[in-house]
């Protein structure tokens, strides 16, 4: 049995039955897909396409399309895969951390959340491998394989190597988790089929369970120690992507504080992904009684929480710069805030510092269209974030000689867009043929905190 | 496979009806085959008298194969097969190779347990499951009995089951 405390506002409302879950998650795998969802579909696809076209040139003519150059060598690419990579902390966080924390209310949005994270870093995956150059040979540049160079093994001093086991061990841990998740109400799914094709696919991909007790012991053992073992996992994720910038001597990025504050960047971003993409499934799937405004609101409260985590260390880092007494470092900081990038560092500011503050008003974190807005603006922000760590400490190099600006060109906007179209692609297919509501975990908490108890 | 039991199910609405209803049913003398539930019901494994799943040691058990694995590896490819200084580390730089070393733990943990999860639960994409009752992943929970493994008779089970709150009770043969 569920203790719960009578003052505490119901995570499911409208006064649903264990039965109405079913009907109002698999319903929505089972109908036919709508107008809205084939648009949606659509224009995905086309940005997929138009996105594969850059990709495609792009491999074959090489990175000279981007608009990297002699002093800016690392820039739009870059600041992509840090972005996507931020964007996919949410999704184990909050299926990991607080499940760790027995916090009921991740159970409406952690399946949504978790679909995010494995296409977030699908997308991140893309930029390192594309600058690779050529990415079929990328197997022997970044693993540890025997090689014909009488095995010259990969440098495991790099943090770029450590990126590497990073991101794939976050990306197949955190599928393995989602799909743990997914097995039983595939089952649902496939005990309510009533043609032979949606049978056999939903048979085949729950993979035979049968919801015994025995099972639903060991399941719910394997889901507590995935969420122990993803815990440290998700924080050492954006913490080893910071190595990439932390481990090197150029001033901006030589700094100690970054780990934290690139992990609490990440949850950030995440979560403003999560409220985005979350807002519009709710509102098409009418799943308003799942994804309630206390939801949102407690989403909005993390938001403002890491907002300032990161807003802090904005400033932390000016005054480590000043205090340190390094001239290049000071520098550094004073270009960034007064440079030629001066208007991605205000943009910065701007999105990410103040723009979250906003939640501290209940009005507004209580109100989906300005929540929507700022989740927005906070995405945005956090993507001038990494370009103003990454292009304007690169862009003043050591010998005013060397001094250069930084212009994408149409590559980069391009393979940008394929991983905008690939994100959606993958994120609306999910939302027609996976259910997007984890149905046995808010069964099991429908009688504790359904409305009808409460009343 | 020829094999086939004869089935008393016992249908329950609610989670906590089903948990008072096994404790009696146990207590009555009969021996439950299975439960079959839409969702993790809390204390089910105390009732049922089922213990702790031991797979929490399994996955310790991986991740100390993954330390180990990735240790050697990396101590294997840097300081003996191939000896190189790089950025002023000596050839065996153990703060460098942590992290990798702490990826591939918990990647050997978490593959480990899950997989060893899948087969000790047989859960196979070509699985089929043994469905007693096809509402059991929508909203029913089923006790299952199988009549050859106990000694009361079937009229005396139905009312130990109907008496601790079952909405219905049917046969199935499997």
């Amino acid at each position: 049995m569920i203790a719960e405390s009578a003052i505490r506002e119901p995570l499911v409302t409208g006064g649903k039955t264990v039965h109405d879950v079913t009907e109002d998650i698999s319903g929505r795998v089972e109908e036919k897909p709508a107008k809205s969802w084939l648009l949606a579909m659509a224009i995905s696809l086309a940005l997929l396409a138009v996105g594969g076209y850059a990709v495609g040139r792009l491999v074959w003519d090489g990175i000279g399309m981007w608009g990297l150059n002699k002093t800016v060598g690392w820039a739009w690419d870059i600041t992509n895969f840090v972005w996507w990579v931020g964007i996919g902390h949410a999704g184990t966080l909050i299926s990991a951390i607080l499940l760790l924390f027995r916090q009921r209310w991740r159970m409406s949005i952690n399946r949504a959340a978790e679909a995010m994270t494995i296409f977030a870093v699908i997308c991140a995956a893309m930029f390192p491998v594309l600058h690779m150059g050529r990415p079929w040979l990328g197997f022997y540049w970044a693993l540890p394989l025997p090689n014909t160079f009488g095995s010259l093994w990969v440098n495991f001093n790099s943090p770029l190597l450590w990126d590497v086991f990073a991101i794939s061990t976050y990306f197949s841990v955190s599928l393995v988790f989602w799909y743990i998740g997914l097995i039983p109400d595939f089952a649902t799914i496939r005990d309510r089929a009533t043609n032979k094709i949606s049978a056999a696919v939903y048979g085949t991909l729950s993979f035979g369970w049968d919801g015994a007790a025995k099972t639903w012991s060991r399941y719910e053992t394997v889901a507590l120690v995935l969420a122990g073992l993803a815990t440290p996992l998700v924080l050492s994720v954006h913490t080893i992507v910071s190595f990439d910038f932390a481990t090197s001597v150029i001033p901006g990025w030589h700094t100690t504080i970054f780990p934290p504050y690139f992990v609490a960047g990440a949850i950030f971003s995440g979560f403003a992904m999560v409220l985005t993409l979350l807002i519009i499934t709710r509102r098409v799937y009418k799943l308003e009684d799942y994804i309630t405004i206390q939801h949102i609101e407690l989403m909005n409260i993390v938001i403002i929480i890491t907002g300032s985590i990161v807003g802090i260390a904005y400033i932390t880092e000016f005054f480590i710069a000043w205090y340190s007494g390094v001239e290049a470092e000071q520098y550094a900081f004073i270009n960034r805030a007064t440079g030629p990038y001066w208007w991605a560092y205000a943009s910065m500011m701007t999105c990410n510092v103040i723009s979250p503050q906003l939640f501290w008003s209940k009005k507004i974190r209580t109100n989906i269209a300005a929540t929507f807005v700022i989740s927005i603006i906070v995405n945005i922000g956090m993507w001038f974030e990494r370009f103003v760590i990454i292009v304007t400490s690169l862009h003043r190099d050591y010998i005013p000689s060397s001094w250069a600006m930084f212009y994408p060109k149409w590559a980069d906007v391009g393979v940008y867009l394929f991983t905008f179209g690939l994100f959606f692609t993958l994120f609306f297919a999910f939302a027609k043929f996976f259910p997007v509501i984890n149905m046995a975990e808010v069964k099991s908490i429908i009688k504790a905190t359904g409305e009808k108890k409460k009343a | 496979m020829a094999h086939t039991s004869n089935y008393i199910l016992g249908v329950y609405e609610d989670e906590d009806v089903l948990l008072k209803a096994i404790k009696n049913v146990r207590e009555g003398g009969v021996k439950i085959h299975e439960v079959y539930s839409p969702f993790p019901v809390h204390g089910i494994e105390d009732v049922l008298g089922y213990k702790r799943s031991r797979l929490s040691i399994v996955a310790f058990m991986f991740g100390l194969l993954g330390t180990s694995l990735a240790l050697t590896m990396q101590f294997g490819m840097m300081t003996i097969d191939w000896p190189m200084i790089i950025g002023g580390k000596d050839y065996a730089p153990l703060p460098s190779f942590i992290p990798v070393t702490f990826e591939l733990t918990v990647l050997l943990a978490s593959f480990g347990m899950v997989g060893t999860f899948m087969i000790i639960s047989n859960l196979k994409p070509w699985g089929k499951a043994k469905i007693f009752d096809k509402r059991i992943t929508d909203d029913k929970h089923i006790v299952a009995i199988d009549l050859e493994s106990n000694k009361l008779e079937e009229s005396a089970i139905d009312k130990l089951l109907k008496d601790n709150g079952a909405s219905e009770v049917n046969k199935k043969t499997l």
